[in-house]
């Protein structure tokens, strides 16, 4: 396959782009943190991305859904990140529904069709410490009755205060366990933090939460391979976000060179400034590539998408980085005001940027994987 | 099964066939590279015969349309060639400058005889062509050119210098650019095809701080060249030369991402030893490998989405620019990496034991890289300009 959109990528691409940058501006994301919303994205707006389908992108057509790929799913966050869209979409229609597919079974049958037909937000409730290092989870699983007994806290969880269901990892005796928590579990408290971004992210307690057998994601001590499908995905989707954050970011300030003066010129004739704005451009493309390779190899079920997945969180983080940092940096005073809209976008791609492992922890993956 | 998957076991047939074991071999340095030409001396008969067999079936110029001696492959099939290529290890049957330079030039601007009579030799590996651009005093501004041919009816009497001429001694044939017109800066220029055995043609080797002198100083005195013997337009070889610089920046960005993922560090974990947790012996060094592999890899799933799109006229068209620019800077860094894993080894100039301080000399050739073929900072200036179309000289 080539590395590019096809035709009828391009034409999701152009019937999604206008939609968000219509129905979820900058200036959405303003009026949501200026109100102090309390859910953490607007329910009308989620109510139209179901109209066109979107929540159910990935969700196989046999539980509803549209049966899409991820690099679909990328063109959507793309948009999202460019215009710092708050929404659940990431969490539930990428991450979650990357697990449930993988896992099958009940939980899938019950909470696909529902996120398909948008009537299910769900949450990922896997870091515990404020890093994320999922190879240490400490939330202990222990069997309790005609189920089992959820003790530990959770961190980071975005929408967590007003998900349907949280996908719950947990260790259990033989390995690791994914539990679908619903939102009334006696014994789960959801306390919401407002984020830098204006973002709501839970830290959740799980007390004793008791819950039955056939809340188990998959098999007992089988959830490895289903928190790396999520992973995967959520990793994936979040560097897609971060490409949008970066070249939105990358966009605003292009522009800005070419209509702020100084010296009774444009700034953007300085070649100090061109040749920092030109080496963001590469920067970007690269990372845009990346992603979309990590997106095709998760596609196609590669055996080298893991690899890959890492290498686009990793690139994508640092060139986004670099965009919002030049952007703040060549906006002059401007850009350290609230009103202009570059700053958020700094705030958004520090919160993608620690969102599912941050640069320095995919890099040293990258190590890892390559042996050494 | 699609016609792109038939075509894939075809070529997979083929080659499995057709590719000699030792040509499946790593490249293990400059002699293992075949550049073909009149006075080219085989290095092995495998690499003769991989050679013969690629050019009997059009594959050393695989997208070139038949009649000029290529196969004729759509970019997706050439795309499927490159793969199955690099999945058995297979070399280039030939590396050319008239492959990556000139056919591009003369595909796009050249006449139907001279697509026939040129492309055919280079496709066949027979004639060896060289690039007359830069002289003392024209690198980055290029257009400033001096190299004057004078009009004498029936042919062009040209005198000058050139400067940075690739292999300029080993060569056959350059195409050149000469000013023509001198009171016209951008359409004063002719771009020439001239035979290197032509009575005044001189080269000189420049010998570079890696101690190798794959470089020339290249003399005119008086060389007879006839009217015929241009590409494009008479005085309009500028616009020759910028199409053709975007193919030497395609080619120089190295574009190949069809081989195996190999990262850097994995690579020199023998040379830097490891701790007992198995990690690279220098937790600094072993971040910086990592972080140069993220790049690495990114920038390979970049050169395989700047081919595919290059291919079928979806880049920009200055985006080699921007593809040469990073993957220079990469490949520095790179050879910055391979010397510090090195250590006190790597600085040996010339034992045995260091294949004649191959390290040293191929991390000095590496700084030249984003010297060449275009400067960073001239790529920049293009990519703010053409692409982010800011504003200013």
């Amino acid at each position: 396959m080539p590395l590019y959109h096809n035709e009828d990528q391009l034409m999701l691409k152009d019937s999604v782009g206008p939609f968000i940058a219509e129905q979820a501006p900058v200036a959405h994301l303003r009026q949501l943190r200026d109100s102090d919303d309390a859910t953490g994205f607007s329910r009308d707006l989620w109510a139209q991305f179901v109209e066109m389908g979107l929540p159910g992108m990935l969700v196989p057509e046999a539980h509803g859904g549209l049966g899409m790929g991820h690099i679909e799913a990328g063109i959507v966050l793309e948009e999202i990140g460019r215009n710092l869209t708050p929404s659940p979409f990431l969490s539930t229609s990428v991450g979650a529904v990357a697990a449930l597919a993988k896992a099958g079974g009940t939980q899938a049958e019950r909470w696909l069709p529902a996120i398909a037909a948008g009537e299910a937000i769900v949450a990922l409730a896997i870091d515990e410490g404020s890093k994320h290092r999922p190879d240490r989870i400490a939330t202990t699983a222990t069997r309790a009755g005609n189920g089992f007994r959820l003790d530990g806290k959770k961190s980071f969880v975005l929408h967590g205060h007003v998900a349907d269901m949280s996908i719950v990892a947990a260790k259990t005796d033989g390995g690791i366990t994914l539990f679908a928590v619903p939102k009334d579990a006696k014994g789960v408290t959801a306390d919401p933090r407002r984020l830098v971004d204006s973002s709501l992210a839970s830290h959740v307690t799980l007390d004793g939460v008791e819950v039955d057998a056939d809340a188990v994601i998959g098999e007992v001590d089988a959830g490895g391979e289903i928190l790396d499908a999520l992973l995967a995905a959520a990793r994936t989707g979040a560097a897609a976000e971060m490409v949008g954050v970066g070249q939105g970011a990358m966009d605003m300030t292009v522009g800005y060179l070419k209509e702020r003066k100084q010296f009774g010129r444009l700034i953007g004739e300085f070649q100090a400034l061109q040749h920092r704005a030109a080496h963001l451009y590469g920067e970007m493309e690269v990372a845009r590539a990346a992603v979309m390779k990590a997106q095709e190899l998760l596609d196609q079920g590669n055996e080298g998408a893991k690899l890959m997945v890492s290498v686009a969180k990793a690139k994508a983080g640092r060139a986004a980085n670099l965009a919002v940092r030049e952007g703040v940096q060549m906006h002059g005073g401007s850009g350290m005001t609230d009103e202009y809209d570059i700053g958020l976008y700094m705030k958004r791609d520090r919160a993608l940027a620690e969102y599912m492992g941050d640069v320095h922890y995919h890099t040293e993956q990258v190590a890892r994987m390559s042996g050494y | 099964m699609s016609d792109l998957d038939a075509f894939r076991a075809e070529v997979r047939a083929w080659l499995e066939e057709n590719c000699p074991p030792e040509m499946r071999e790593p490249v293990r340095g400059d002699e293992d590279i075949c550049w073909g030409g009149r006075n080219w001396k085989f290095q092995s008969e495998a690499q003769k015969l991989w050679l013969e067999r690629c050019v009997a079936k059009g594959y050393t110029v695989p997208d070139w349309p038949k009649p000029y001696g290529g196969a004729g492959l759509s970019a997706a099939e050439t795309k499927i060639l490159k793969q199955e290529m690099a999945r058995i290890g297979a070399r280039s049957p030939l590396n050319s400058f008239g492959i990556w330079m000139l056919g591009p030039a003369l595909l796009q601007f050249g006449t139907e005889e001279q697509k026939v009579d040129y492309l055919n030799p280079i496709a066949r590996g027979e004639i060896r062509w060289c690039q007359g651009y830069s002289e003392p005093g024209s690198g980055s501004d290029l257009v400033s050119l001096q190299t004057y041919g004078e009009d004498k009816g029936d042919h062009w009497v040209v005198n000058g210098q050139k400067i940075w001429t690739s292999y300029a001694d080993k060569a056959d044939w350059i195409f050149c650019l000469v000013r023509t017109d001198k009171t016209n800066k951008y359409q004063g220029i002719t771009f020439m095809l001239f035979d290197m055995a032509t009575p005044g043609v001189t080269t000189k080797p420049i010998k570079l701080i890696s101690g190798n002198s794959p470089f020339c100083e290249t003399f005119f005195d008086d060389v007879k060249v006839p009217k015929t013997q241009y590409v494009g337009e008479i005085n309009r070889g500028w616009d020759v030369a910028k199409y053709l610089l975007g193919h030497e920046r395609e080619m120089i960005s190295g574009g190949d991402s069809a081989g195996e993922l190999v990262s850097l560090g994995g690579a020199l974990a023998g040379v830097l030893g490891r701790n007992e947790a198995g990690q690279l012996d220098d937790p600094i060094l072993r971040a910086q490998l990592a972080a140069f592999d993220v790049d690495a890899f990114a920038y390979r799933a970049m050169g395989e989405r700047f081919i595919d799109m290059w291919k079928t006229g979806r880049a920009h068209p200055a985006s080699s620019n921007m593809m040469k620019y990073v993957g220079t800077e990469l490949n520095k860094v790179r050879h910055e990496l391979v010397m510090a894993c090195g250590g006190s080894e790597a600085l040996e100039w010339d034992s045995p034991e260091t294949k004649g301080g191959a390290r040293p000399r191929a991390w000095l050739r590496t700084k030249a890289n984003s010297i060449e073929g275009g400067t960073s900072e001239i790529l920049l200036n293009v990519v703010a300009k053409r692409i982010l179309d800011l504003p200013g000289a």
